[in-house]
């Protein structure tokens, strides 16, 4: 037990470090940016960070763990009616709202990671659906304590005093959520570096010889589904704070497809890749939506042109950059090393290998 | 770009010039707005030459039949107004965005509206879940809240949103009018209600159930839905089981058109009372046609009773209904000549009335106060405003239309006001016609 300790400590303290150091660089570059930019981009800043904790909820379930949920939208629903909630007759500070929201989306996690355990691929994907759907029907059905379908308001968090009364409410926000979302991205970044992450690799790659191995299977993917899950909730309660309200429409089906999306366009499996996609995310959108109406084309198809152009950058992602942008940065890395000098292994100047296989987490 | 900071200290300071300066002309006499002279960037959103107002609209998805036709035709009218001269020179810049009536999408659009595009007021935003989701933030913000186009009363509550004003009766109002109808021309038939299960139709079956009584209708008889992809059929037939003579319907008009679908399925032909949102006749006859694949159409809507606080859109020898025609043969000849774009020009021409009211440079602040204290008559509209410095209701009152077999619609009986708990009393008011070049 101790030696497995000190192993342990050995392995986890210089990625420990190395991941504080990154966040704390970060954090640094990324307040001097929310200084310099205008409200509405900090506005849009925060949701780039809210998107980046769910995405990297989801790519450490579907793309290290393999279990494809498609219901996440709808965990993310369960953390922002919690801080809803929480708010509705309560005055509390962000921190113990978010870690409320975190608690009660992890419980839901749990519950339902047991049932995801037990299924696979194509059914696995089913059950996480009807997650999606069914979820938000039951804000509209429990009008009374959920609000219905104009949801229930959810009341800004004011900057602090010391930051001075002209201190505006969009950059706190921010600031909020970007601190949410690097603690989360240091948090997944040791799971991933730790043994339980090699679990989870272990288990998506081979489950009977993870078990072998001597994996309990079942528990890590319920695990997997509770980190997946409690990131959602956080990202949940994020999102009420930034939208000012929680309403079931926020929360549909389009929102659980556009995490995919993120993880997807971005690299699965990557935290990086949950990053890029989730700046794709934002900043896609604002020019679709525009397209749709200006588009002169009957409501019937007009309704249906963003998440056509979801489903066709999906597509073209896939083509031009099957591991994402991730992937495709790291190839452009190792291009430049072969181009100029300083070739990892193959030693083969101006070679590359583009049928490489993807590369890692 | 500029940091926030220093854009409000000196906006906030321009404010306050101008502010100080409207106080000194005050106080050396000058009784009225300050009209003369030079056009000055005296708000945001306000710059020499021009007012950029924005809203978020439901350009597509479920509310955006009929309804996305009411922003273009807010557009139609201040094109006109700008070819006209604009207010004191000033063009009028809409911009509008797509919501897709869904409130999360409503939240982000209006900050966008508000820190981006650095609107002076928001116009005519649509919808009341979706308002709902943004009315605490446009307050926070103070910036001016005009003209909801939604009739919940929620927008008329001064001391919470001193900047947000209501546009059309609120449905209280209409469901206590309609519910008077009922009382004098359907008397001893058997009433029940087909609603919308929000602010809309529950604000309506209140007005209702003022007038009739809770008690007539039996829980049975008061049959809901929620927007959605949801079928009807099972209200439909229950009030059909019920024995239901008169349905009251305070339903958008995707919902009206499913739900006089699902009665002629069933053979079931009540009086059908249809709150004013709900029963546009181009709208309707446009759903039931795509609907039932072109099966029935506007034959459905004969004998619907419903109400109106404007001049009917068919009416061609009323004076306002021409010019707005012809302004929209001229700018927006795409679009179906109908109440929702009727509705888009009148609350266009009132925001022009409105700024023409607030003087040659309003602030924000300035541009309530003045809609607090001028009425805006002289507009389209067969009842008066409500505005007061204690009360941000819109139009007061309805006169009730019937639709004939033919889909031409009449009004009959006077033109009633009222409020949420007071009486409903006759308005005797006479029409107003419009100024010859149709500009305020």
């Amino acid at each position: 037990m101790l030696i497995a300790n000190v192993h342990l400590a050995r392995i986890v303290r210089p990625t420990l470090n190395r991941h504080l150091l990154l966040a704390l660089g970060a954090a640094v570059v990324l307040v001097a940016i929310s200084e310099q930019i205008g409200a509405y981009d900090d506005y849009n800043l925060t949701a780039v960070a809210i998107f980046a904790v769910a995405a990297a909820g989801l790519t450490l379930l579907t793309g290290l763990n393999g279990q494809l949920s498609l219901g996440h939208g709808a965990l993310m629903a369960v953390g922002a009616y919690t801080a809803s909630l929480l708010l509705k007759d309560h005055q509390l500070p962000v921190v113990v709202v978010l870690l409320l929201a975190v608690l009660t989306t992890g419980i839901v996690g749990i519950i339902f990671g047991y049932a995801a355990a037990r299924l696979r691929g194509p059914y696995l994907a089913g059950a996480t659906l009807s997650l999606a759907v069914a979820l938000p029907q039951i804000a509209t059905r429990y009008k009374n304590i959920f609000g219905g379908d104009a949801g229930l308001s959810v009341p800004a968090s004011a900057p602090p005093a010391w930051l001075g009364a002209d201190f505006p409410p969009e950059r706190w926000l921010a600031w909020i959520a970007l601190a949410a979302a690097l603690v989360t991205m240091v948090l997944l970044g040791n799971v991933l570096h730790s043994s339980v992450g090699r679990s989870f690799i272990a288990v998506r790659d081979n489950e009977a010889a993870a078990a072998l191995a001597g994996i309990d299977v079942a528990r890590t993917q319920v695990l997997a589904f509770v980190i997946s899950a409690s990131c959602a909730g956080l990202a949940g309660a994020l999102f009420g704070y930034w939208s000012g309200v929680t309403a079931p429409a926020g929360f549909g089906l389009g929102l659980s497809l556009q995490l995919i999306t993120a993880i997807v366009i971005g690299g699965l499996g990557s935290l990086a890749g949950a990053v890029w996609g989730s700046i794709v995310l934002v900043f896609v959108p604002s020019l679709t939506s525009g397209m749709a109406s200006s588009l002169n084309v009957p409501s019937s198809v007009a309704n249906n042109v963003p998440l056509a152009i979801y489903g066709a950058t999906l597509v073209i992602a896939m083509l031009v950059a099957p591991h994402g942008i991730q992937g495709a940065l790291k190839r452009l890395l190792a291009l430049a090393r072969a181009r100029w000098g300083h070739s990892p292994a193959s030693g083969k100047k101006g070679v590359m290998d583009w049928d490489d296989p993807a590369p890692g987490p | 770009m500029k940091s926030r900071i220093n854009g409000s200290a000196s906006g906030m300071r321009g404010i306050a010039i101008v502010c100080l300066t409207g106080l000194l002309l005050a106080a050396c006499g000058t009784s009225t707005a300050n009209n003369s002279g030079t056009n000055t960037a005296s708000a945001p959103g306000i710059t020499a030459t021009d007012i950029t107002i924005g809203s978020t609209q439901p350009l597509t998805g479920r509310a955006a039949p009929g309804y996305s036709e009411i922003a273009p035709a807010s557009n139609a009218y201040f094109v006109y107004l700008n070819q006209h001269g604009g207010v004191y020179g000033r063009k009028i810049l809409y911009e509008y965005a797509d919501d897709g009536y869904n409130p999360t999408n409503t939240a982000s659009l209006t900050r966008k509206l508000i820190l981006e595009t650095k609107v002076f007021a928001m116009f005519s935003a649509l919808g009341t879940p979706t308002h709902l989701s943004v009315i605490d933030y446009i307050n926070s913000e103070k910036v001016p809240d005009v003209f909801v186009s939604s009739g919940c009363n929620c927008w008329n509550n001064v001391s919470k949103y001193p900047y947000t004003f209501g546009f059309q009766p609120d449905y209280t109002i209409e469901g206590k009018i309609l519910a008077q109808y009922i009382q004098q021309n359907l008397n001893g038939k058997k009433v029940g209600y087909f609603y919308q299960n929000d602010e809309f139709g529950l604000d309506g079956v209140k007005g209702l159930d003022a007038q009739l009584g809770a008690s007539s209708v039996p829980s049975g008889s008061r049959q809901y839905y929620s927007p959605g992809p949801t079928s009807v059929a099972s209200q439909i037939s229950a009030l059909q089981a019920a024995g239901v003579q008169v349905v009251v319907s305070f339903s958008i008009p995707a919902y009206t058109a499913l739900a006089l679908l699902a009665a002629a399925k069933y053979g079931y032909h009540p009086t059908w009372v249809v709150s004013n949102v709900g029963s546009d006749i181009t709208t309707l006859t446009g759903l039931l046609k795509q609907f039932s694949q072109g099966a029935v159409g506007g034959q459905l809507l004969g004998g619907m009773v419903t109400d109106t606080y404007l001049p009917l859109v068919g009416d061609s020898s009323n004076a306002w209904i021409t010019l707005f025609k012809r302004i929209h043969d001229q700018i927006i000849p795409g679009l179906p000549w109908d109440g929702n774009v009727l509705y888009g020009m009148v609350q266009a021409y009132t925001m022009a009335q409105a700024l023409k009211a607030a003087g040659r440079n309003p602030t924000r602040a300035s541009f309530v106060k003045t809609l607090e204290s001028t009425k805006l008559s002289g507009g389209p509209g067969l009842v008066p405003f409500g505005y007061a410095s204690d009360n941000h209701l819109g139009y007061l009152g309805v006169q009730v239309a019937i639709i004939a077999a033919d889909g031409t619609e009449s009004t009959t009986g006077p033109v009633y006001t009222s409020s949420d708990s007071g009486p409903i009393s006759q308005y005797s008011g006479s029409a107003s016609s419009p100024p010859t070049n149709g500009i305020p």
